[in-house]
């Protein structure tokens, strides 16, 4: 799932879903609909369309990148320190669709950047406790 | 040979220790002065877990003139933090959501 290079690298989520790609792009882009799967947003599908994702943590900044009705969608995805950008793919299949996401563009030294590292923070003080009592 | 996983656990494992790090964190470069004042312990035993935080890359040391000032280096911690596998999880679980709006929006 997790490919590295010596630049970039990239999360790769895909599923073969058993719902035609005219509905499913319809989840990825209308509003009201990707709040009910992914986060609260103001998007719309047009090139060079600014809005952000929010979450109960905080607020993901986007861009639109390319949009190919009901077969390719791109926008950046800005949060935490880390700059990717978030490509979905969607290609017919005889049972449905496959369905694509590609998160790319994560440089090893943005891993350390400052909010990175506070968010992980948090997680790690949360298992150090269980980790250094388990005997070796 | 420990990973860099494994130093930094056992560096922050010690209670003390920890705490140290945490306040250079929240604070900001502080002096070993500064540090004992609230750490409750004496200033060569606040050294000493300096100088180990210092091994292990977790603290950076700055001398001006008769004082050392110590900063937290939170790129020490990136071992601890696999970005791609908390996004990859983040989606995952996304997609079970999609899934599940998917079948509804068919009602």
């Amino acid at each position: 799932m997790n490919e590295t290079s010596a630049e970039t690298r990239s999360v790769i989520v895909e599923r073969d879903i058993p719902f035609p790609a005219e509905k499913i792009w319809r989840a990825l882009t209308q509003p009201h609909l990707i709040e009910e799967w992914l986060m609260k947003n103001d998007f719309k599908p047009v090139v060079d369309h600014r809005f952000n994702f929010r979450g109960d943590w905080g607020a993901v900044d986007c861009e639109v990148l390319e949009v190919e009705p009901n077969k390719t969608l791109s926008y950046t995805w800005a949060a935490l320190g880390l700059e990717s950008v978030v490509t979905w793919t969607l290609t017919p299949t005889g049972a449905g669709t496959h369905l694509r996401m590609e998160q790319s563009g994560f440089r090893p030294d943005q891993e350390q950047a400052y909010q990175g590292a506070k968010y992980g923070w948090q997680r790690f003080l949360a298992g150090l406790e269980q980790v250094v009592a388990r005997p070796d | 040979m420990p990973s860099a996983q494994d130093i930094l656990f056992k560096t922050l494992a010690d209670p003390t220790r920890r705490a140290i790090f945490e306040r250079l964190c929240r604070k900001g470069e502080q002096t070993v002065g500064a540090l004992t004042a609230q750490a409750g312990i004496s200033q060569p035993a606040v050294s000493k877990h300096l100088a180990v935080l210092k091994q292990a890359g977790l603290v950076r040391d700055r001398h001006e003139g008769r004082l050392t000032h110590y900063s937290a280096q939170l790129g020490a911690l990136a071992p601890l933090i696999d970005w791609t596998s908390q996004m990859a999880g983040f989606w995952e679980r996304r997609f079970d959501q999609l899934e599940d709006l998917l079948r509804r929006m068919d009602q």
